[in-house]
């Protein structure tokens, strides 16, 4: 095991204290691209700062390549790399010099360190902006940049905080193909993220986490076969007043697994949409029936089943 | 693969130390004209109005009428300033975008050492600006005064352990504030510590001139810039009475490791949560 957390709770005191992480298990295999998927405020980048030796756990342990995070941080960080949500690339070097330091601060000697950036500035297609700032690079790239240096010391595991926050959508394509790359040279990822596509793209492996805890793990196939493998119809509705009546009318037709009232919509879930989309826009029809959505299964689906709630509410 | 050889702990610990050295040097470097500006600007104009201009107004300025010349006086005083000054500009303000906005030390924080290896690093480097910032001064208070001041360096043992001790206080007084005062209240730190810290730091005047106002003579006491100035009066120009060295150097220990312990406290804090 790469990573290792047990019952891991963060409690954050003050005059109301919120309980960030609320008993989180997991662990995580060597090599393997895995992803905590949970809305904004789940507690997944808590969990990765306590990982990464930036925040100290209530109670419970993380471990990284066995080392104890909290007992031995400095030697954990050998381990470990980071990109974090925001960009903390050091404005006043280069790109260039922002590899090399972060390898001398891991101790290489000067020519390891240059041939090391010069070897990471190819491999992420930064060699002609070199000499750039950070300031003078877009968010996509200053993104592969901080990926670039995260891994410049070779760590066994890297830990990407919601990596596509922010980048637009050619960016991200190209963050998760770097992020495969890494895969092939063996190194474990951890990435957060609360784009549900995202997870089920690059995780070989998802846990998802909702108010501190972890509510499912699996892959991804495996997640949507046990909780989600159902197609979701959404009918959005203009009354609501005879909702729970028609819901219960609906339940009884074949195909329909389960019905529920959301704000302004039914939820439909069933095995497939053929053959019941028009009995369903007949019966939603005197409800004051304005869209209808379909959702495939997906983690999204899964994590509607598991909460009741879309991952964006 | 130039992986690099598996190293013992404190081996490592040093390289990554000597690292985040040659990131501070590599920035120095390229901003040494806005430095030398920055270190040198206050000396010179100080020497320049105080010792060259003033004595040349008719009647000759007030102060240089008394005792050893004010260009002795102002000496020690203004290398004083310039190691303070150092040390804020050196550690406090760079700490304070660094934990700021753009969370620059997050890579240096993650660096395979200590997490206050990196406060230390920050201190240790302010201390050598502290250092040139210092030692600028001496030819300048040469050149520039119509009367030369020449440092009397007999003592240079002396001159080197109050300068060392100094440029660390400087560096741990500017890591207080840098950890501790937000970013958009750095300004606000001029006005209500460097300057009262400065003008009572016995920088302009002797500490044993303050006699015939007593309490303010003790109160000044509290204040670490009077031990740096007074301990380089007693290095560099013993023909002003200052403070003797017994007094100066436990005293600038005593606050290095008060300031030390504080700053450090506020840098974890403000980088572990």
């Amino acid at each position: 095991m790469i990573v290792e957390i047990e019952a891991l709770t963060k409690i954050y005191e003050g005059k109301q204290s919120v309980i960030a992480v609320d008993g989180i298990d997991l662990s995580v295999n060597p090599g393997e691209i895995f992803g905590l998927l949970g809305p904004n405020g789940a507690g997944k980048t808590t969990t990765i700062s306590i990982a990464t030796t930036r925040t100290l756990p209530t109670s419970g342990s993380v471990r990284i390549a066995g080392v104890d995070v909290v007992a031995r941080p400095a030697e954990a960080r050998r381990f470990i790399g980071v990109v974090p949500q925001y960009n903390t690339l050091d404005r006043s070097l280069s790109i260039y010099e922002n590899l090399y330091f972060h390898c001398r601060y891991f101790g290489f000697t000067h020519s390891q360190a240059r041939q090391r950036s010069d070897e990471l500035l190819e491999q992420f297609l930064l060699s002609e902006r070199k000499k750039a700032y950070p300031s003078q690079l877009s968010g996509g790239l200053a993104q592969r940049v901080q990926i670039a240096r995260a891994i410049a010391h070779r760590p066994t595991v890297l830990f990407l905080d919601e990596p596509s926050a922010g980048l637009d959508p050619q960016s991200r394509l190209a963050m998760w193909n770097a992020v495969q790359v890494l895969r092939k040279d063996g190194i474990t990822v951890v990435l957060t993220t609360h784009y549900m596509e995202e997870a089920d793209a690059l995780s070989d492996r998802v846990a998802i986490v909702d108010h501190g805890r972890m509510l499912a793990i699996g892959s991804p196939q495996k997640l949507k076969e046990t909780f989600g493998a159902q197609t979701i119809i959404h009918l959005t509705l203009r009354h609501l007043d005879a909702a729970e009546s028609v819901a219960a009318e609906l339940r009884l037709r074949p195909g329909v697994q389960n019905v529920e009232l959301a704000q302004d919509s039914l939820r439909v879930f069933t095995n497939g949409a053929e053959g019941l989309l028009t009995d369903l826009i007949h019966a939603a029809s005197p409800l004051g029936l304005r869209d209808i959505a379909i959702s495939e299964p997906s983690l999204e689906t899964v994590f509607i089943q598991l909460t009741g709630r879309d991952l964006r509410e | 693969m130039n992986k690099p050889q598996p190293s013992s702990d404190s081996t490592l610990l040093l390289k990554t130390f000597f690292g985040l050295l040659l990131r501070d040097l590599r920035v120095l470097t390229r901003e040494l004209g806005p430095f030398l500006l920055r270190v040198g600007m206050q000396p010179l104009l100080f020497l320049f109005v105080f010792t060259f201009v003033m004595p040349r107004m008719a009647g000759g300025s007030p102060l240089s009428s008394a005792g050893p010349g004010f260009g002795s006086i102002l000496l020690p005083g203004l290398m004083a300033v310039a190691i303070m000054f150092s040390g804020i500009a050196g550690v406090a303000l760079p700490l304070s975008t660094e934990f700021g906005v753009t969370r620059e030390i997050d890579d240096r924080v993650m660096c395979p050492a200590p997490v206050a290896v990196v406060a230390i690093e920050k201190v240790v480097f302010s201390a050598l600006q502290s250092m040139i910032a210092a030692l600028l001064v001496i030819p300048m208070a040469i050149y520039i005064p119509a009367t030369p001041v020449y440092p009397d360096l007999h003592r240079w043992w002396l001159l080197i352990l109050i300068l060392v001790l100094s440029s660390l206080l400087a560096g741990a007084l500017g890591l207080a504030i840098g950890s501790s005062v937000s970013p958009k209240n750095i300004g606000l730190v001029f006005s209500i510590i460097v300057v009262p810290i400065t003008f009572l730091g016995c920088v302009y005047y002797p500490w044993a001139y303050l006699d015939k106002i007593r309490w303010l003579q003790i109160a000044v006491l509290l204040n670490p810039i009077v031990y740096i100035s007074e301990g380089l009066r007693s290095a560099v120009t013993p023909q002003v009475h200052a403070m003797p060295a017994w007094v100066v150097l436990p005293a600038l220990l005593v606050f290095l490791y008060v300031l030390g312990r504080f700053g450090l406290r506020g840098f974890l804090r403000r980088v572990i949560s």
